[in-house]
């Protein structure tokens, strides 16, 4: 190997890494869960994941470099602690999707693709999450909220910055 | 004619329903086991006898799909479900991964004893977290219990099943960017002929299903092919079965509803989804998740030849048609998923097209040519138009532009991107003229109410 990467899973998931290989015929199958792995570690891909993610999986750099650009769901650049992803799709839209965006932008003091000046908060839209019978929605990190009020989502956002 | 039924919904509202325990009580993995002491051919048989029309949108029968896996070969074989649920106003397949994963874990020991695989894989849209957990939760159970693994249920024929996610891509629903997204590659739909059934997964001869297609087979198997696609009242047409149905937008009860297919879009507006807001009135549905072309309450069936699957509603409106793959397909739209989304006349058609201009553009994966220029090109005409500075000439342009993406693509994302916007333009024609004449004015200047 003789390699020099600066990244490193931590031993949970260098098991969980062992795992995810064991599911699939060839390795370069396990590219994106393993994004995902890193990505979980330290909330962004760098060339440092990216040349990991290379080696382990037997791929060149540039085969990884293509998946991450290609998946909406890969940071590539730091973003904040917590992610706050809003659903602008139509069927959202048809109930107040914008307002709501609108108001997070207000409360945070940011435009969506910013992160609030502390790191906390990382504001984007979505497309379509597949919650359209719940709408307007929006997901916090890995958490769906739906059926969302501004005054739920003061609460939220409340939880969230830790008033 | 609106028949609701609890079957592929029956363990929604039991507490813990993603648990095996509850899963069996309720005669769980019964289909599964009756399935492993048939042979291949008669489980293929029974679903063909089902006459299940693919549940993602594009309506293929599931069973003939299956028949299309090959019997012998030195290669593996494999089962994908596709649970990479995004096409805008569907939100369906989440519902059951999330409360009754083990009726997917048995459908894909179903499924992949029917199409000959050992391995099934669940590709699901990596945001839906819990989804994901429910199904992981299932799978280990399923194992510890050995319905999965080397003997199910005695039977020397191993399955084994895997979830993979995906990472923020709505054409990884199409089967073939899937497959490449499974293999860790960019999601880029592949050219067929080869079709997945010859060489999909790894490849290898695959069946891509939808998760709600799967999930059906445990009941198909334990009501027998015939009987399940008699509960349809489209049974004639080759459309069997029963449904997830979905509402959203403007109605009072949006939600997910199961009943036996033969729902008009009325009754799935009005009976299920309870009916337009007070005050306002219907505008118009797109039947089944974005890319189908949309009705208006007052567009009639035109059928006058007896031998359109038609011609009993002609003259009727098309709101009163039951919703299947053949007869929505004969009004120029589509089943899809069956998922509609409702707007009121509070919301403006122009701002609605608009809103799916940007999803299709966003999401075009950027391979075909016409398809990357063109999505962009719809949605900067329809910007200028929002923005009061379009012109009529535009409406033609952009008629002309989604035309020519139609057909010209490797996959159907582009006729997905295109149908919306010729629906919009045939139906809503003056409406958008008068927004572009008036610069906006005209327009509630709004979606939502």
């Amino acid at each position: 190997m003789g390699s020099t990467m600066s990244f490193a899973l931590n031993p949970e998931r260098e098991r969980e890494m062992e795992d995810i290989f064991s599911r699939y015929p060839n390795k370069q199958a396990a590219c994106i869960p393993l994004l995902h792995l890193c990505q979980e570690q330290q909330r962004w891909v760098n060339d440092d994941v990216i040349a990991f993610v290379a080696e382990k999986c037997d791929v060149p750099t540039a085969h990884v470099k293509g998946v991450v650009t290609f998946y909406s769901l890969f940071n590539q650049a730091p973003v904040g602690e917590h992610e706050i992803w809003v659903c602008q799709t139509l069927s959202c839209a048809l109930r107040g999707a914008d307002k709501l965006l609108h108001h997070c932008e207000k409360r945070l003091g940011i435009h969506h693709g910013e992160t609030t000046k502390d790191g906390k908060i990382t504001l984007r839209v979505a497309e379509c999450l597949a919650a359209c019978g719940q709408a307007p929605m929006i997901m916090v990190d890995k958490t769906y909220h739906e059926n969302l009020s501004l005054e739920r989502v003061d609460e939220i956002l409340d939880a969230l910055v830790g008033k | 004619m609106l028949k609701p039924v609890k079957i592929l919904t029956k363990n929604y509202d039991t507490p813990d329903s993603h648990k095996l325990q509850v899963y069996q009580s309720s005669g769980g993995y019964e289909a599964a086991r009756k399935a492993l002491g048939m042979t291949r051919d008669q489980v293929v048989d029974e679903v063909k006898k089902a006459n299940l029309r693919g549940r993602g949108g594009a309506g293929f029968p599931m069973g003939v799909k299956w028949g299309f896996m090959p019997k012998d070969g030195d290669k593996p074989s494999y089962l994908v479900i596709n649970a990479d649920e995004g096409e805008p106003g569907t939100f369906k397949d989440r519902t059951l991964m999330e409360r009754d994963p083990h009726r997917i874990i048995e459908g894909c020991i179903i499924g992949c004893y029917g199409v000959g695989a050992h391995t099934a894989y669940i590709y699901v849209r990596h945001e839906l977290h819990l989804s994901k957990e429910r199904l992981w939760g299932a799978i280990h159970e399923a194992r510890a219990q050995g319905f999965l693994g080397p003997k199910p249920f005695g039977v020397d024929y191993p399955v084994d099943v895997f979830v993979h996610t995906g990472a923020g891509a709505y054409i990884c629903g199409e089967e073939t960017a899937l497959l490449e997204s499974l293999e860790g590659s960019r999601g880029e739909p592949r050219l067929r002929p080869p079709f997945p059934a010859q060489r999909g997964a790894f490849g290898c001869p695959t069946t891509v299903n939808n998760l709600e297609s799967i999930a059906s087979c445990p009941t198909i198997l334990e009501m027998g092919g015939e009987q399940f696609s008699k509960l349809s009242s489209l049974h004639k047409f080759g459309d069997g079965g029963c449904r997830l149905y979905g509402v959203s937008g403007h109605v009072n009860k949006p939600g997910v509803y199961e009943a036996c297919i033969g729902v008009t879009l009325r009754e799935l507006i009005y009976d299920l989804g309870g009916g337009m807001p007070e005050g306002t009135n219907l505008l118009g549905v797109i039947p089944g998740g974005s890319s189908c072309p949309i009705i208006r309450p007052d567009d009639i069936v035109d059928a006058p030849d007896p031998k359109s699957i038609l011609h009993e509603w002609h003259g009727k409106p098309q709101l009163d048609v039951p919703i299947g793959v053949d007869t929505m397909r004969n009004l120029g739209t589509m089943a899809g998923t069956t998922c509609a989304i409702v707007l009121s006349d509070r919301a403006c058609p122009v701002l609605a097209m608009h809103n799916l201009a940007r999803f299709y553009r966003h999401e075009s994966c950027g391979q075909c040519t016409p398809c990357r220029e063109g999505t962009g090109w719809m949605l900067r005409i329809l910007d200028k138009i929002v923005q009061g500075k379009g012109s009529i000439e535009e409406l033609d342009m952009l008629h002309e532009i989604a035309s020519n993406i139609m057909g010209n693509t490797i996959c159907a994302f582009g006729e997905g991107a295109s149908m919306p916007m010729l629906g919009f333009l045939r139906k809503f024609r003056k409406e958008i003229e008068d927004y572009i004449r008036t610069g906006g004015s005209s327009s509630t200047g709004r979606l939502a109410l």
